[in-house]
């Protein structure tokens, strides 16, 4: 067993261990969750180290191989994914056991640890796993765990939570479906193994298509995004954090992992036309959208299911194979930055919200003795999403465009340019809300400075992302060839 | 076979049908299950087809039951809070959640 081995245990147990101790002795449940995290931050740089050495390497669980055993496949994409759900989680979790309690604690609340530690756990399974039926298995309970953490705000929520787990579930089973065809007709779950015995036939596109269908309905892929921006507006801020950043990413971590894996043969075409052409619309809808909104949280909501359209454009513009390496990092790079930058974004609203006890932008200016620091976190994630020098949102960007720019491909290239202007219209917009005149100065309280310092500290990392674009960028080589 | 694989593309259908056209979160929940067990129908069938018999897909429904029975536990636990959600605000909110 190698380091990046023993670290993919640690992912995978630690945090369901650990919910189960939170949920028996609910007062432990920040302290369990922080040392949780600290662990897991641990493991998930071991793993990347062992992807930076030795590229892609599979851990067969109890020595059984497949198809009898369960086994685990850890590549730079999968070690980038834990580390980007080791930082956001981990922040967020800081965020929540720093934060002063509004509200007495209420019966709900001693559910909000143990399903917060079952999440991290699905998350980290969803990116160590490497057969069709298991990533089923982990989707569940992400979505299971985000159901719960959406409905414990109460209230309006729970209509958001509601609807957010008709939505998934559905996806879910869409996914199955396409899952059990595929495995009907080839008796093969596992990605690599699938990969070697996969053709082009009716069965299989429909498969593929209903596989990617249950998919783009749990990653809010317009125009399937319906659900996302009341579940994501409506939770409280460090669960959006988490959804934005990391939950929706990992459906497209999934659809990223079949097409260019198993499904390769069939991406020629229209099928990675049709994805990205789902990304443009996203883009532009999602920005249009998020223009449009009244409420700081709704906003950013918009946001995401608009930049969640640039990994979308992965489809089309590696399909096209110039530079096609280019693009892969470029797009991923980006879904790491959106994930860093949008969770900054939320808890930022979410040290505002406290301040001034709603999240109207109108009515956001007048002295900011408060909220000072939230807001100048908000303005730096605001710079990574738009794509300013020197940030991880530029750098994704810049290579995404350079690969649409040498294939020439100009739809692309001014779908990702208008996007640009929209993300930074809609950004300048909430940054001008402290700017307002004052109407009548209300403060609610004044929240700890600490809690704007993680939302800082998050998106200072989307700026070290840019600056360490170089590791990342190798880190994300591209798997060409089979899975 | 043929006849299941019909019924488990039936089920299918009818499980999406109702997903979409009832009101009643129940309802809704129950569409869901339909919708489940069809695509294990469809996998038993997958067994029964392979030759020799496959245990493989079997082992999958049965993870498929125990992640339905979960799911359902939520949606139930969800409906019922949001059944008394709506009552709290005076029927204003209705709780179909479409």
């Amino acid at each position: 067993m190698n380091g990046g081995d023993i670290g993919a245990v640690i992912l995978a147990v630690l945090p369901l261990a650990a919910a189960i101790g939170a949920f028996v002795r609910p007062g432990a449940g920040p302290t369990l969750t922080l040392g949780t995290g600290l662990l897991t931050l641990g493991a998930a740089l071991a793993v990347a180290r062992q992807a930076l050495e030795t590229g892609s390497w599979r851990q067969e669980l109890g020595g059984w191989g497949a198809p009898l055993g369960i086994g685990w496949r850890l590549d730079g994409l999968s070690a980038c994914m834990l580390l980007l759900t080791a930082l956001v989680v981990g922040a967020a979790a800081v965020y929540r056991a720093a934060e002063k309690p509004e509200k007495p604690p209420s019966e709900a609340d001693r559910y909000f640890w143990p399903l917060w530690l079952f999440l991290w756990g699905g998350l980290n399974a969803l990116f160590l796993a490497a057969d069709l039926f298991n990533l089923y298995v982990t989707l569940e309970f992400v979505s299971l765990a985000a159901v719960g953490l959406i409905a414990l705000a109460g209230g309006p929520a729970l209509a958001a939570a509601w609807r957010y787990f008709l939505a998934t579930l559905l996806g879910s089973s869409i996914y199955l479906l396409g899952v059990a065809l595929l495995y009907g007709q080839y008796g093969v779950l596992d990605l690599e193994q699938m990969a070697g015995v996969l053709s082009s036939g009716p069965t299989t596109v429909l498969a593929a298509a209903l596989a990617t269908l249950g998919l783009l309905l749990k990653g809010a892929v317009f125009p399937l995004h319906f659900w996302l921006p009341a579940a994501h507006g409506r939770a409280p801020a460090t669960v959006s954090a988490v959804l934005s950043g990391v939950v929706v990413a990992g459906a497209f971590y999934l659809m990223v992992r079949l097409w260019f894996g198993p499904f390769a043969v069939l991406l020629d075409g229209g099928p990675a036309l049709v994805l990205g052409g789902l990304g443009a619309a996203a883009i532009l809808w999602g920005g249009t959208q998020a223009l449009l909104q009244r409420r700081l949280k709704m906003l950013i909501a918009y946001s995401t299911v608009s930049q969640l359209g640039y990994g979308m454009l992965v489809f089309p513009l590696v399909g096209s194979g110039v530079l096609a390496e280019r693009a892969w990092r470029g797009a991923l790079l980006l879904v790491l930055a959106h994930g860093l930058a949008k969770a900054a974004l939320f808890l930022a609203a979410g040290c505002i919200v406290r301040a001034r006890g709603h999240d109207r932008i109108g009515r956001l200016g007048g002295p900011q003795n408060g909220p000072a620091w939230a807001w100048l976190a908000f303005a730096l994630a605001s710079a990574s999403l738009i794509g300013l020098p020197p940030t991880g949102g530029f750098a994704g960007k810049w290579w995404l465009l350079q690969s649409a720019l040498a294939a020439q491909a100009w739809i692309w290239v001014a779908v990702i340019l208008s996007g640009t202007v929209l993300t930074a219209a809609y950004l300048f917009r909430a940054l001008a809300g402290p700017l307002t005149p004052a109407v009548p100065p209300v403060a609610v309280s004044r929240p700890p400075t600490a809690l704007a310092m993680i939302a800082l500290a998050l998106a200072l990392g989307a700026w070290a992302l840019g600056l360490l674009s170089a590791p990342f960028g190798r880190l994300l080589a591209y798997p060409l060839g089979g899975a | 076979m043929t006849p299941y694989l019909v019924l488990a593309a039936v089920l299918f259908v009818l499980g999406l049908h109702g997903l979409f056209v009832c009101r009643h979160p129940l309802r809704k929940i129950l569409a869901l299950n339909v919708l489940t067990t069809a695509v294990f129908l469809l996998l038993v069938t997958v067994a029964r087809l392979a030759e020799p018999l496959d245990p493989v897909p079997h082992a999958m429904v049965l993870t498929g039951i125990v992640v339905t029975v979960s799911t359902t536990a939520v949606a139930l636990a969800l409906a019922a809070r949001l059944a008394a959600f709506g009552r709290g605000t005076g029927g204003k909110r209705r709780t179909d959640g479409s």
